[in-house]
């Protein structure tokens, strides 16, 4: 199959706004009448059913959640990226794209990335109007941090609550348009297949968690925002409820998944404490501007850390590692994410590990602290102050800074984090790969588009850290509804879809045959046990790190798995009902498809670039090693039942940036 | 550690619910959630059909989760919610009761699980600002003086959980209505569509039923995000002003 990514000629500083301005149109009158389904309300599905409601077009939206505003956007802690210049420290749309490219170690699309960095600015405009409050300065304007893989603050936040704040932003838009009819909401409802008519996506049917009942929905196209599929390791900081069904659907009926072994193990989680443990915690990437990261200069320091006979403090300043300002001296503590999880991995293998289980770094405000303090009893003119009084000072400027995220380590620990240096581990966080999209968003499958973390597009190999709100956004305020009239413009002669007709039977009855086969298995073991089992085999053999033979096997292993799977998994209830059991088990079966092909896609890519590191592509200093003569392309998989699954190359062409290897040091 | 649980199991909003017992074995640095998935677990294994609970990022944020634990929602740990709750909170033997929230306006579906709805009919009722995409001026041509940002932000940080409402002796959303009003009145350009966002909040709240507030005050104290009744008496006023404009 020939992947043609619709990206428009001309320089790549006007291409958007060229093709902005010459793209085709549909009239208003038009727009009244034709139907889109928007299936999610994260950040990139409420934005796009808000504005598209707005526009005119007549939109049904649908979450699985209880309401919109539960989507997974709202956990998102640090910031959202965005080209504004405002401290003047040189910012512009060139740097934001071009550290994007570079941060995804140069796995992705030069023109995907540079429109979001063009379009970052617009977002930051349209979230201050609809009310969301982001930090300010004493001057009423708007604050910046900084964050991992730049040198510049362009990063701007909302407390530790951006997401939320966000997402509210997003919500309160859509609320606007459902209290007007543009947009009707369909809550508790799960999206369990696309229906197809003559190779266009049409509709779907969907399932009302609710009542069981199985309904369909037509439209004349489907836009899908459903998130990302980090669950697959089931320990991870995604939410509970968080899945790949939706994707994964649009996979089986003809859609591509692009780079599946692209995952982003985030840097600073707190570490795993049990076996009962059902999700991660993530602590803030913002962290990292203010907290040093270190582990013991020696095992036998670890060691008695481990055993609880020493505690962090016990270890002078001279005998700790602070590796990270060791090894990246330019980035010091804010290297990207890959790179910070992968120097932890590599100082808790070698036995420095801080946390009874081995696996811990510490994560250490004390430096923080006292420069604060300083800073604030000479900003407040008081002479030679105490000790205890720069700790008292700076112990308040980090709570402002920080106050909730400290107060939520707390809460998971039971440690004092401004006493007690964090322990942190990386964790599975978010998922680079995703559904194969053109530069219109739309997938191979005509009428179906995929927006935010549920596309492949912008973030290559390596997300930098407050980019997903950036795209989750950008795609839904400031692409899809223009690039949506692309297909539209020629749908405006196609009549209402009819949902009775024979795609639409067909379709349901898969459905109901899904969750009856799943039912009736009524064997042994729990949903829940099955995915833990998985989350271990996906985490151990195409984890933070991965080679050809563990690959081999675990892709084997997951296989059987999923034999077992359909074999003995105990369902309780009944498919007519409110039964969240059995909306886990539809999710995990599909989560054991997903893996394996991740592990296909692992295999198949011989070269390390941003969060896939293949040990056998290493430099000899341990850093990721590509391999641009056969790997600059993009990997999009489809599926087959015969487990012969077939990829689709699209090659990567850099016009603009200059291949290099990527240093933060 | 050991504790006894009393767990309201109710089928559907159409049958009675009753409270059952179950032990279940826990240690102090599990979530009380991971506590329940262990009985769930317990419970799958005995061919039993497990307790519906709703939870979802399990970090404090989404407030998805909702119950009431020993008569409080979210359970004893102040600013708290239920999914941020460790056991480290609780003694080894004790008997916990666990029931949903209780509240007219948001009818139980199933065990602890309750219909939320009428708080996003509350938002479309006029909890926004009417910009549309691509409207917005520059970020920076608003400023607004820190502390003002930071006390919209204080009433925006609700998650609407219910806990408010549940506390509530007269199952009152009060403190829900009044943050998204606060919110978006602290901020210039929230303040335009004031009069007619506190009117349509206001009886949109009564029409689904939700109690009065009289001042009692539990809704702050159980609030997980520790918003302030400030909030209700802010509200109050712009209601009373929006009593005086002409509609």
């Amino acid at each position: 199959m020939h992947l043609d990514n619709k990206v428009s000629d001309g320089e790549l500083a006007t291409k958007w706004v060229n093709y902005r301005s010459t793209m085709n149109l549909v009239a208003p009158n038009n727009k009244r009448r034709i139907e889109v389904i928007v299936v999610g309300t994260g950040l990139a599905g409420a934005s796009a059913a808000a504005t598209l409601g707005e526009l005119g077009y007549k939109v049904k939206c649908f979450s699985f959640h209880d309401s919109p505003r539960r989507a997974h956007s709202i956990a998102a802690q640090g910031g959202i990226n965005a080209a504004k210049n405002y401290q003047n420290d040189g910012d512009s749309v060139y740097r934001l794209f071009y550290d994007t490219i570079k941060g995804g170690d140069y796995r992705s699309r030069e023109a995907n990335v540079h429109r979001l960095a063009e379009v970052s600015v617009d977002i930051i405009d349209q979230c201050v109007a609809q009310g969301v409050p982001f930090a300010r300065e004493y001057g009423g304007l708007l604050a910046n941090r900084s964050f991992g893989g730049v040198q510049v603050s362009r990063t701007f936040y909302a407390k530790g609550q951006t997401g939320q704040q966000l997402l509210i932003g997003a919500y309160q838009a859509l609320s606007r348009q459902i209290s007007k009819g543009a947009v009707t909401m369909y809550n508790r409802h799960e999206m369990l297949d696309v229906v197809k008519i003559d190779g266009k996506a049409r509709g779907i049917i969907a399932r009302n968690n609710k009542t069981g009942e199985i309904e369909r929905f037509a439209g004349h196209c489907v836009v899908l925002a459903t998130g990302g599929y980090g669950n697959v390791f089931y320990l991870s900081t995604n939410a509970m409820c968080s899945n790949v069904t939706a994707a994964w659907k649009a996979v089986k009926r003809g859609a591509l998944m692009a780079n599946p072994c692209y995952t982003q193990i985030h840097p600073t989680c707190i570490p795993v404490s049990g076996e009962y443990q059902s999700k991660l915690t993530l602590m803030s990437e913002s962290l990292r501007n203010d907290g040093r990261v270190w582990v013991p200069n020696s095992v036998e320091d670890a060691e008695a850390i481990r055993e609880r006979r020493k505690t962090a403090l016990d270890i002078p300043e001279a005998n700790r590692d602070y590796y990270l300002e060791r090894r990246y001296p330019a980035f010091g503590n804010l290297v990207p994410r890959d790179v910070a999880s992968r120097a932890a991995k590599i100082a808790c293998d070698e036995g420095k590990g801080v946390a009874p289980t081995g696996l811990a770094v510490y994560l250490d405000f004390a430096s923080a602290i006292e420069r604060y303090g300083k800073g604030e009893a000479i900003s407040r003119g008081i002479p030679n102050p105490s000790d205890s009084k720069i700790t008292e000072l700076g112990e308040a400027v980090v709570a402002q800074k920080y106050g909730n995220l400290f107060q939520m380590y707390e809460k998971i620990t039971g440690e004092n984090p401004y006493k007690m240096p964090m322990k942190i581990y990386p964790a599975v966080h978010y998922t680079m790969g995703g559904l194969w999209v053109d530069y219109n968003l739309e997938t191979n499958v005509p009428g179906l588009f995929a927006l935010g973390e549920s596309n492949f597009s912008d973030h290559g190999a390596n997300r930098l850290g407050a980019s997903a709100l950036m795209q989750g956004l950008a795609d839904g305020y400031f692409v899809i509804p223009y690039t949506i009239g692309q297909f539209l413009s020629n749908e405006i002669r196609t009549a209402p879809i009819d949902p009775n007709q024979e795609a639409f039977d067909v379709a349901e009855k898969n459905v109901k045959g899904l969750l009856d086969k799943l039912i009736y298995i009524k064997g042994n073991q729990s949903v829940e046990s099955f995915h833990r089992r998985l989350g271990k085999l996906v985490w151990d053999y195409c984890g933070m790190s991965r080679n050809a033979e563990g690959l081999e096997k675990g892709r084997k292993l997951i296989k059987e798995l999923r034999e077992e799977f359909y074999k003995d998994v105990f369902v309780p209830g009944d498919a007519n009902e409110f039964n969240p059991e059995l909306e886990k088990a539809v999710r995990v079966a599909d989560f054991l498809e997903l893996g394996e092909v991740m592990m296909v896609d692992a295999l198949n890519r011989n070269e390390s670039c941003g969060g896939h590191f293949r040990e056998e592509y290493a430099t000899e200093e341990g850093e990721a090693k590509r391999n641009d003569k056969d790997y600059a392309y993009v990997a999009a998989w489809s599926w087959s039942d015969d487990g012969n699954h077939v990829l689709h190359k699209e090659d990567l062409k850099f016009d603009n940036v200059e291949l290099k290897t990527r240093s933060y040091k | 550690m050991k504790l006894k649980l009393k767990v309201w199991r109710q089928k559907n909003n159409q049958t009675k619910g009753s409270f059952e017992q179950h032990t279940v074995e826990a240690t102090e640095h599990m979530s009380f959630l991971e506590m329940l998935d262990v009985l769930n677990e317990q419970l799958i294994s005995e061919k039993k059909d497990p307790i519906a609970f709703e939870h979802d990022c399990r970090e404090g944020i989404c407030g998805t989760c909702s119950m009431v634990i020993n008569g409080q929602p979210h359970g004893p740990q102040k600013g708290t919610t239920t999914c941020q709750l460790h056991m480290r909170q609780f003694k080894d033997g004790d008997t916990i009761v666990i029931e949903p929230y209780r509240v007219n306006a948001f009818p139980i579906m199933k065990d602890l699980v309750v219909d939320r709805s009428a708080y996003d009919r509350i938002i479309q009722a006029g909890g926004y600002i009417s910009v549309n995409t691509g409207q917005a001026p520059d970020g920076n041509s608003i400023p607004i003086e820190k502390n003002t940002a930071l006390k919209a932000f204080g009433a925006a940080a609700c998650i609407g959980c219910g806990a408010c409402a549940a506390a509530c002796p007269n199952g009152s959303a009060m403190l829900f209505t009044s943050a998204k009003i606060s919110h978006l009145s602290h901020l210039p350009q929230g303040q335009v569509e004031q009069t007619k966002r506190v009117r349509g909040m206001v009886a949109q709240m009564d029409k689904e039923g939700f109690g009065f507030c009289s001042n009692i005050g539990a809704c702050e104290v159980e609030c997980p995000k520790e918003i302030s009744t400030e909030n209700i008496a802010l509200m109050n006023r712009e209601y009373l002003k929006a009593s005086l404009v002409s509609e």
